[in-house]
């Protein structure tokens, strides 16, 4: 019994980066359309940043937290302006293949100059050790994890859902044209929507550094789990996509415990299931 | 006119000798390089595989004797259909003579079969499955650098030996996992310890929370993980996060690269024990080998002894070609040629090659070093013993290879 408990708290980390990715990916689909598949290239490079910071600039991680995503936010807002503003009301389809074409090119360079086993990253002084829980060693880092990423997804559904400009964002998805008579600014509305959606992703790769190797392949792993949530969830429902982030990964870590050879593929088999049952996924309203 | 007429006479006169010549004088040598270039081996293999077989071309000094070397290379992804759809294409269509590097022991197994089946060779120095000279042996198969059994023999007994006498496995799910926890429990059981768990994991996992609290909860003393690459660098760091050192449990790396040591960093890697067959800084020959290497390599990195054995295993297959005096294109013939010679070059020093395909040579067992001892970027290891090549490897009198004979 004491080890489930502890399954059940591994898994509450794993899911906070499942949420923290699934969100974004929430708020770029909901808002843009976009079925963003560079999410997990620059998941990465918000890692890869914050090592930057630290190696090259001597800043540490409580500011790689607020700076990573800055920069790596700005980088998708120059996409976005770039690129993946001439997509709009294209197919989906047009969408996914540009952003995984970014995602291969960008995961290419960085690998072409840094390997593929990565490079180090230490965790921060003061979230060092851990406490004795009773049931389990808890390290200190990873409770901080799953507060922290609660607070910012937390704080993310608050600002789409309950304040004015999250209306004004979500009546420009409904009807662009009508909010722009208003005279809102659309377009630069939506890039800074781009831009957030990718601060997440960058923000989960500073979370994740001290945890992982900050490697160039980081994302791609996750990028494909992190999208069967997203489905399971139901497609640009942001609250939708917290809360199965966060169960996913409970189950996931419930999985390593009783069947562990199937710990990654658990995910996708629930897929399946909610498809053939509710194809919206589980919060999501039929387009 | 008239002149081109007689260049081109003279032209089908030269084809028609050079074919004439072809059946002993052949000296056109296609040699492929498969392996991860760009998964989570790539670093101990993959692209750095391919710089060691283009230095032991140029080393070779072939070329000048009119030799023609090609070299090519592939990603085979850590798949093995997709390895074995290579193989064929390669050896049908490429006409590709000798497969090196094929790290990833689910892929060199199968890369095995069709290397036998269509009698061409394989020098594998990146898998680690003995079975590959074992019940899977075959007379195309050299395997190269280091096996399971080796890995199991030196760093298995040595922990054993310093009291390690209970073990829980971490292993990677497939061929190879399986291969080097066998062989390590087997050595493990037969030095008077006790295996009291084991748990397999996906290959390539990010997250190793949930196996290491189920290690930490079998209070077994030794936490040995059968695993390789990107998959033991970060059950490393896990591990050390989740205090599972510091709670009195010792993590036994069984297959660790100095590219894995480089990427988790000293402060990480210190005091962890393993064993290896070359280490660059071993002396003058591989410094400057290595030295060499690193300049070609982008990001600068030292050769693992994957890399290292390619280099080997080309030069002492140059020197069965030029020993037979032309390339015969019938794989069973050169290595049986290969098996007959001593082996001897900079890098692994002397050796040879047993009837069922291993080659024989020293393992080492390191001991990584202090961030205080260590004086600058890659000098990483400390020599702490040594096995010589005729005890390091599984003696023929176990093997269940059918060349041997008995």
């Amino acid at each position: 019994m004491q080890a489930l408990y502890a399954q059940l708290l591994v898994g509450l980390i794993n899911g906070s980066f499942y949420a923290l990715l699934s969100l974004g990916l929430a708020v770029i689909f909901g808002m843009l359309n976009i079925i963003n598949f560079a999410h997990g290239a620059l998941y990465m490079m918000g890692a890869f940043v914050a090592y930057f910071l630290l190696n090259l600039g001597g800043i540490n991680y409580w500011f790689a937290l607020l700076l990573a995503p800055i920069i790596v936010g700005i980088f998708g807002m120059i996409l976005e302006r770039t690129m993946l503003k001439f997509l709009t009301g294209l197919d989906h389809l047009y969408g996914l293949l540009l952003t995984f074409g970014i995602a291969l090119i960008v995961q290419g360079v960085f690998q072409n100059y840094f390997g593929s086993s990565g490079l180090p990253y230490a965790i921060p002084d003061q979230l060092r050790g851990g406490m004795n829980l009773g049931f389990m060693f808890l390290p200190i880092y990873r409770g901080w994890v799953v507060v922290f990423s609660l607070v910012v997804c937390l704080a993310t559904w608050y600002l789409i859902e309950k304040t004015q400009l999250g209306a004004y964002l979500r009546a420009a998805t409904e009807n662009p044209t009508l909010v722009r008579a208003f005279g809102i600014n659309v377009p630069r509305m939506i890039t800074l929507t781009y831009g957030l959606g990718v601060g997440l992703a960058a923000l989960a790769g500073v979370l994740s550094a001290p945890i992982n190797q900050v490697r160039p392949l980081m994302g791609a792993d996750l990028i494909i789990v992190v999208f069967a949530v997203v489905v399971i969830g139901g497609m640009g429902s942001i609250m939708g996509s917290i809360i199965t982030g966060f169960a996913l990964g409970v189950i996931e870590g419930l999985t390593k415990y009783f069947y562990p050879e199937a710990s990654n593929t658990v995910v996708f088999v629930l897929m399946v299931l909610v498809l053939l049952v509710k194809p919206t996924g589980l919060t999501g309203r039929a387009a | 006119m008239k002149h081109s007429i007689s260049a081109m006479l003279l032209g089908t006169a030269l084809a028609l000798g050079a074919a004439g010549g072809a059946a002993a004088q052949d000296k056109n040598v296609k040699i492929g390089v498969l392996t991860d270039n760009s998964g989570l081996y790539a670093d101990l293999g993959g692209p750095g595989s391919t710089v060691a077989a283009q230095m032991a071309i140029e080393d070779s000094g072939l070329a000048a004797k009119g030799w023609k070397l090609d070299l090519i290379s592939a990603d085979h992804q850590n798949k093995p259909d997709i390895g074995s759809t290579i193989a064929r294409q390669w050896i049908d269509v490429e006409k590709v003579d000798i497969f090196m590097d094929v790290l990833n022991s689910g892929v060199a197994l199968a890369v095995n079969n069709i290397v036998k089946e269509k009698n061409s060779i394989l020098i594998d120095t990146g898998a680690a499955t003995s079975d590959l000279t074992n019940a899977q042996c075959s007379p195309n198969t050299i395997h190269w650098v280091y096996d399971t059994y080796m890995l199991a023999n030196s760093t298995g007994q040595a922990l054993v030996k310093a009291g390690g006498d209970t073990w829980y496995f971490l292993t990677a799910d497939y061929a190879f996992g399986h291969a080097l926890e066998r062989d390590t429990a087997a050595v493990v059981v037969k030095s008077g310890g006790k295996v009291i768990g084991t748990v397999r994991h996906p290959l390539n996992t990010a997250d190793f929370s949930s196996f290491l609290l189920q290690a930490q909860a079998s209070k077994a003393k030794i936490v040995g993980m059968a695993n390789a690459g990107g998959d033991t660098t970060n059950t490393i760091k896990q591990a050390a996060e989740f205090g599972i050192v510091a709670g009195g449990q010792k993590l036994a790396g069984l297959l660790l690269f100095i590219t894995d040591v480089h990427a988790l960093g000293l402060k990480v890697a210190q005091g962890l024990n393993f064993t290896e067959t070359f280490y660059w800084d071993m002396n003058e020959g591989t410094r400057a080998f290595s030295k060499r290497f690193s300049e070609r390599m982008k990001n600068k990195a030292m050769p693992s002894m994957v890399q290292a054995g390619v280099y080997s295993g080309l030069l002492h297959y140059f020197k069965a070609l030029e020993a037979m005096g032309g390339n015969p294109h019938d794989g069973a013939k050169v290595v049986a040629k290969m098996k007959e010679m001593p082996t001897d070059d900079k890098l692994f020093g002397q050796g040879s090659i047993r009837a069922d395909g291993r080659k024989l040579h020293p393992a080492y067992l390191f001991e990584v070093k202090k961030p205080e001892e260590s004086k600058g970027p890659w000098d990483y290891y400390k020599l702490v013993g040594t096995t010589p090549a005729d005890q390091a490897f599984r003696p023929l009198s176990e093997s269940a290879c059918p060349l041997v004979k008995k």
